[in-house]
C-alpha cells in the first residue's frame, strides 16, 4: 500500500504553471527520491504534500484517506531553504515546534533529551540560536522534524550545508528511521546519494513527471549492453572475434595488456561475445556497465530540453 | 485552536522576555511620573536669590519695586557712576538703572550684570516698571487708580458651559478637560496602533527572512499563524499598557509621599497678585486675590465626564483599532523581503492614521460637526477620531454604527491581509508590485 497518492496534480502560479498533471505514488517504508532540475517543481510538489499551498486540480491521498488538515501531524518536513528563530533559545525553540506538531510537552521534552545527547548537542539547550554554528542548526533542524515520529519525512536537499561527517549521521539516521518503519520523501540534486539511499525516484523536469519507477529498474531500463574488458591477446584479434555481434566504443592498449569498451549488437549476448573472444583472448575482467543516476538524469533532461527546443521552434 | 494559542503565547512570551521591553515599561512611568512631578519639583525648588541694587535717577519709583521670590532690590545712596566702578566689590548681582527722564529717553532702563540674570528677571522688571509708570501716567491726570484696579478685577468673567438637555436637566461641562481627555486617548490609540503594528511587521518580516516559516507552515495553517502573531502582540501592547498604568500611579504616589511630601498643594495653586495703590502712589497696601484650587476643581469637572462610556470605548477602539491595522502591517510584512522594501507599502497604511491624527485636531475645536461625524464613522480614520469625540457625548446610534463599521472593517481587513500573507509569506526574491499584490488575492489556497 502507498503512505502517499498524488494524482494527476496541476499547480498554476499567474505566470507559469509548476506542476503540470504530476500523478507520484510513494510506497511505504521505503526510501523515495524526488528529483529533477532546479525550478521543476519539486518544491511546489512538497509544499502541496505539506498542505502549505493547495493543488489547483487533483488529490492527495495519506494511506487511502483524502488528505486533509489533521495528517500534519503524521508529517516530518525539513525545507531545503531552513531556518530557525535566531533569537530565540535552542530548547525552547525544538519545544515549540514540537508542540505544533501536536506533540506534549512533556513528551517532547522526553525525546528532545534522548535526541540532544544523542547528536552532543545537550550543552546548547539554552544557547541562542544565533551563537550556534550552521552545522549545530541543521541538527537542531533534523532533530525537530523526526522527533515526533512522522510516518512520512520529507526532506529537501538534507545533504546541504552538513560536512560529510555530519552528512553521514544524517544518512545513517534516514535508513534508521526507515528500518523503524517511516517512509521517507527527499529530494536531491545529489545521485550519488540517490544510488545509495533511494528504493524509488521520480523525476520531474519542467513541471511535468518523465521517469519513475524503482531505482533498479531504472537502471536496467537505460542499459545498453555495453560491456567492459580487460584482457591480454591481440588487439586485431580480438576485433576480428567480435565480427558483427558487438562495435567497438573505445580501447587502450598497454603493451600485451588491452582494455575495452563494446557494445551488443543486435541479438548477440554477452554469452555470444564471450565465445566469440575466448579463442584470442585471455580474459581478466567482464563486465557489464549499468549507468549511474546521473547518467540517467543528465540523458533524460538533456534529451527531454533538446525536444522541448525543437517543439518550441517548429511552432 | 491549540496551536494558535501556542503561537500566541510564544509571540507574546518572546516579545515580553525581551530587555527592550523591560527597560521601555520601567522607563516610560519613570518619564511620565517625571514629567508630573519634576515641574512641582522645580518650582518648589528655591533658585539662587538675586540681588539687584537699584539707581533710581528719576526719583518716580520710590524705592517701591516689589520683591519677588528671589529677586531682591536694594536702594543703596549712589550714583551710576560710583555703583558701575565698584560692582565686582560687591555682592550686588545686577545694577538696575532707571535714567532721569525716563518718559523722554527712549523710554528705556538699564540692567548691567555679572552672570546672566535670566529670562524671567528681566520680564519681572519690564512689566512691573512698566506697570509703575502706567500708574504714574494716570495719576499726573488726576485719575482715580482706584476706581482703575477695582474694574479690572471686577471685570473679570468665567465662562461656565452647561448641556440643557431636553429632559430639562443640565449637566456642567469643561470644554478644556474635554479636550485633554479626547486628545489622551487619540494620541495613546494612534502610538499603540503605529508601536505595535510595526512590530506585527517585523515579526513577520523575521519569519520570512530567517526560513523558520516553512516549517511552522507544515504544522499550522497561514491564518492561524498570522492571527496568532497579532493577538500575540495585542497582549504585549495592553500588558505594557496596563504595567504602566500601575506603575505611573504607584511612582506618582510613591514621589507625593516622600519628594513632594512637604508641599503645601495650595502652594501650587496659581495666585495672582493685584496690587492696590493709593492715590499719593504709595504701594502700601497690598491686596491678595487668590483664584480658587485649580486640583479640586478640575476634580470636580471629571465627574460630569461619562468615564466609563469612555473607558470601555476606549478599550475597544484600542483594540479593534489595533486589529484593523495589524493585519495590513502583517501583509505588507509578508510581501517583502526587507525593512527598505516595505516603504512602498506603509504609505498607504500610515496615510488614514496620521491623517485622523490630523483631523482630530481640528474635530476638537467642533467636535460636532459633518466632518468630525464621518471621520467618526469610517472604520481607518474612526479608531481615533471618536475617542476625540467621546468626551463630548455621542449619540447612542452613532457610536454603535462606528463601532459596527469598524468591526467589519477589521474582518475585511484581516480576510485581505491573509490572502496576501499566505502567498507572499513563501515567495522570495521578487519585488513585488502593487498589481502582483492584486493578483495574490485570487490565487487558489
Amino acid at each position: 500500500m502507498n503512505i502517499l497518492s498524488a494524482n494527476n496534480i496541476v499547480k498554476r502560479y499567474a505566470s507559469h504553471t509548476a506542476l503540470n498533471d504530476v500523478s507520484i505514488d510513494i510506497p511505504r517504508e521505503s526510501v523515495f527520491g524526488l528529483l529533477g532540475p532546479n525550478g521543476a517543481g519539486k518544491t511546489s510538489f512538497i509544499r502541496i504534500i505539506n498542505q502549505i499551498t493547495g493543488p489547483d486540480s487533483g488529490e492527495l491521498f495519506f494511506e487511502g484517506e483524502k488528505l486533509e488538515q489533521k495528517h500534519v501531524e503524521l508529517i516530518g518536513y525539513l525545507p531545503e531553504e531552513r531556518g530557525l528563530y535566531k533569537k530565540m533559545a535552542v530548547g525552547e525553540q525544538a519545544l515549540y515546534l514540537a508542540q505544533l506538531k501536536g506533540m506534549s510537552s512533556i513528551d517532547a521534552r522526553k525525546k528532545l533529551k534522548y535526541w540532544f545527547e544523542k547528536f552532543e548537542i545537550a550543552a546548547w539547550w539554552n544557547k541562542k540560536v544565533e551563537e550556534l554554528s550552521k552545522g549545530m542548526q541543521q541538527k537542531v533542524q533534523f532533530i525537530v522534524t523526526v522527533l515526533h515520529e512522522p510516518k512520512l519525512l520529507i526532506l529537501d536537499e538534507p545533504f546541504s550545508g552538513f560536512d560529510p561527517i555530519n552528512a553521514n549521521i544524517i544518512k545513517n539516521e534516514i535508513l534508521h528511521l526507515k528500518k523503524q518503519g517511516s517512509t521517507i520523501l527527499f529530494s536531491t540534486h545529489n545521485m550519488g546519494s540517490v544510488e545509495e539511499l533511494c528504493d524509488n525516484i521520480a523525476l520531474i523536469h519542467k513541471s511535468k513527471k518523465i521517469l519513475d519507477g524503482s531505482v533498479k529498474d531504472i537502471r536496467k531500463q537505460y542499459k545498453t549492453n555495453t560491456y567492459e574488458l580487460e584482457f591480454t591477446g591481440n588487439m586485431m584479434g580480438f576485433t576480428n572475434a567480435m565480427w558483427t555481434g558487438a562495435e567497438l566504443l573505445e580501447h587502450t592498449t598497454d603493451g600485451e595488456q588491452n582494455k575495452a569498451r563494446v557494445r551488443l549488437l543486435g541479438k548477440t549476448t554477452s554469452n555470444d561475445l564471450l565465445q566469440a573472444i575466448i579463442p584470442v583472448a585471455q580474459i581478466q575482467m567482464f563486465k557489464e556497465i549499468v549507468p549511474s543516476m546521473n547518467d540517467i538524469f543528465i540523458k533524460v533532461v538533456g534529451d527531454e530540453s533538446a525536444l522541448g527546443t525543437q517543439s518550441n521552434f517548429t511552432e | 485552536m491549540n496551536k494558535i494559542l501556542l503561537i500566541i503565547k510564544r509571540e507574546y512570551l518572546s516579545r515580553v522576555k525581551k530587555k527592550s521591553f523591560i527597560i521601555m515599561t520601567i522607563l516610560g512611568p519613570i518619564l511620565m511620573a517625571g514629567i508630573m512631578v519634576v515641574p512641582i519639583w522645580l518650582s518648589m525648588h528655591k533658585s539662587e536669590i538675586q540681588n539687584i541694587e537699584v539707581i533710581d535717577d528719576s526719583g518716580l519709583i520710590k524705592d517701591l519695586i516689589p520683591a519677588k521670590d528671589i529677586i531682591h532690590f536694594d536702594y543703596p545712596p549712589v550714583t551710576l557712576d560710583e555703583a558701575t566702578a565698584h560692582f565686582y566689590d560687591t555682592h550686588y548681582d545686577g545694577i538696575l538703572w532707571i535714567p532721569k527722564n525716563i518718559f523722554q529717553d527712549g523710554k528705556v532702563v538699564k540692567i548691567f550684570y555679572k552672570k546672566q540674570l535670566g529670562i524671567g528677571t528681566e520680564e519681572y522688571i519690564g512689566t512691573t516698571i512698566g506697570k509703575m509708570m502706567y500708574d504714574i501716567i494716570l495719576a499726573k491726570n488726576k485719575v482715580d487708580l482706584n476706581v482703575i484696579k477695582d474694574a479690572e478685577t471686577n471685570s473679570q468673567f468665567k465662562v461656565i458651559t452647561e448641556m440643557l438637555e431636553e429632559t430639562g436637566k443640565t449637566k456642567k461641562t469643561n470644554t478644556g478637560l474635554f479636550m485633554a481627555i479626547g486628545l489622551a486617548g487619540g494620541i495613546l490609540i494612534y502610538m499603540f496602533v503605529f508601536l505595535y503594528g510595526v512590530q506585527v511587521m517585523r515579526g513577520v518580516m523575521e519569519e520570512k527572512t530567517s526560513r523558520i516559516v516553512e516549517v511552522i507552515l507544515s504544522s499550522v495553517k497561514p491564518f492561524q499563524l498570522m492571527m496568532g502573531k497579532i493577538i500575540g502582540v495585542a497582549f504585549v501592547g495592553l500588558t505594557q499598557f496596563l504595567l504602566w498604568v500601575i506603575l505611573t500611579t504607584s511612582l506618582y504616589s510613591l514621589a507625593s509621599a516622600t519628594v513632594l511630601k512637604d508641599i503645601d498643594i495650595k502652594q501650587i495653586q496659581q495666585k495672582e497678585q493685584v496690587i492696590k495703590v493709593g492715590a499719593d502712589l504709595k504701594y502700601t497696601e497690598m491686596k491678595k486675590i487668590e483664584k480658587p484650587n485649580m486640583v479640586t476643581e478640575i476634580w470636580n469637572d471629571f465627574k460630569s465626564v461619562d468615564m466609563l462610556t469612555i473607558f470601555f470605548s476606549f478599550l475597544f477602539y484600542f483594540l479593534a483599532g489595533y486589529l484593523m491595522y495589524s493585519a495590513l502591517f502583517a501583509a505588507v510584512g509578508s510581501a517583502v523581503d526587507s525593512e527598505a522594501d516595505t516603504q512602498q507599502f506603509m504609505m498607504p497604511i500610515t496615510i488614514p492614521l496620521i491623517l485622523s491624527f490630523v483631523v482630530a485636531q481640528t474635530i476638537i475645536e467642533n467636535p460636532e460637526s459633518q466632518m468630525a461625524f464621518w471621520f467618526s464613522i469610517i472604520p481607518l480614520t474612526s479608531p481615533i477620531v471618536m475617542m476625540v469625540r467621546l468626551p463630548f457625548g455621542v449619540p447612542a446610534w452613532e457610536l454603535a454604527l462606528s463601532m459596527s463599521l469598524l468591526v467589519l472593517g477589521f474582518i475585511f481587513t484581516t480576510w485581505l491581509a491573509a490572502r496576501i500573507y499566505r502567498t507572499g509569506i513563501l515567495m522570495y526574491g521578487k519585488k513585488v508590485t502593487w498589481r502582483e499584490l492584486g493578483k495574490w488575492l485570487f490565487y487558489k489556497g
